[in-house]
């Protein structure tokens, strides 16, 4: 009799390890999902990355790690993950953004890739450092924005879950988003 | 009798703006960051304690934002940008 390898929510999510660290097991169907969840985000978050701009920008440019972004990205997750550091003054911001951007980028970056090499396709128990459940934190995060930004979430998401069809890509969405908030919320208190 | 123990706290007086730190870190509240994830990410990053992280969170939860550090503009930006990687909403200004 097999069990069925779907989606489900960790009892316990993270827990702290002996000497720092935290562990947590993953199905095959969980796994898979992060890695694609991360990857989506890799993606997003690289695109604007000098390396990614080839011929575009300029040699200089690409060896100091300006961005040629002076401006808030037009797609809201972008916009969300990547936000003005100023509210009333856009060359203050367009300045913070071009010397640092680039290097929020590719932090983004590093750390969906310590997702990927540290979680197997297949699953199995994740055993990760204090750094690496550090680096684990701010991925999951990034994901949650991403998510949360498409499905719209507010803090009523709770109400939103009831009122969403049942079976919709919204409670689908939102139930994959209640699953990584338990994680994320686990490896806090895993870390702690 | 016994008193349970308290934490201490290094005296610190970052809330309060001199005129050579006349700028400030302000964190805004969203719908996304976990609470108990913002509180973690305020110790990790100014080495707050836990209960003084936990009041800031609340802060922002509450109020809407909170200032989560003041020193000069260069300082401050730089405690945003890693704040940012972190996935918190923030930003700099100058203290009024």
């Amino acid at each position: 009799m097999s069990e069925p390898e779907g989606l489900e929510v960790p009892i316990t999510g993270f827990r702290g390890v002996r000497g720092g660290g935290a562990t947590a097991r993953f199905s095959v169907a969980e796994a898979m999902l992060l890695r694609d969840l991360v990857s989506q985000v890799a993606e997003l978050v690289g695109e604007g990355l000098p390396e990614d701009q080839g011929e575009t920008t300029e040699p200089l440019e690409r060896l100091v790690g300006l961005s040629d972004n002076s401006s808030l990205p037009d797609d809201p997750i972008l916009a969300r993950l990547l936000p003005d550091a100023y509210r009333d003054d856009e060359s203050a911001a367009g300045d913070f953004r071009r010397y640092t951007e680039h290097s929020l980028r590719s932090g983004k970056v590093a750390a969906a890739q310590t997702v990927l090499d540290t979680l197997p396709a297949t699953g199995g128990q994740v055993l990760l450092t204090g750094e690496q459940g550090q680096v684990w934190l701010r991925a999951l995060n990034d994901i949650r924005i991403a998510l949360g930004v498409r499905l719209n979430v507010t803090e009523d998401h709770e109400e939103m879950l009831e009122r969403a069809e049942q079976g919709g890509p919204q409670a689908s969405g939102l139930l994959v988003y209640d699953w990584l908030s338990l994680l994320q919320s686990t490896l806090v208190q895993a870390l702690w | 009798m016994s008193v349970a123990p308290v934490e201490v706290e290094r005296p610190q007086s970052d809330e309060a703006t001199t005129p050579a730190r006349p700028w400030i870190a302000i964190v805004w509240n969203d719908p996304i960051n976990l609470m108990d994830y913002v509180t973690y990410v305020f110790q990790q990053v100014f080495g707050y304690s836990k209960r003084k992280a936990t009041r800031l969170m609340l802060d922002v939860h509450h109020k809407g934002k909170a200032v989560v550090a003041a020193g000069n503009r260069e300082e401050m930006e730089r405690d945003v940008e890693i704040l940012h990687g972190y996935g918190l909403w923030a930003t700099v200004q100058q203290d009024k």
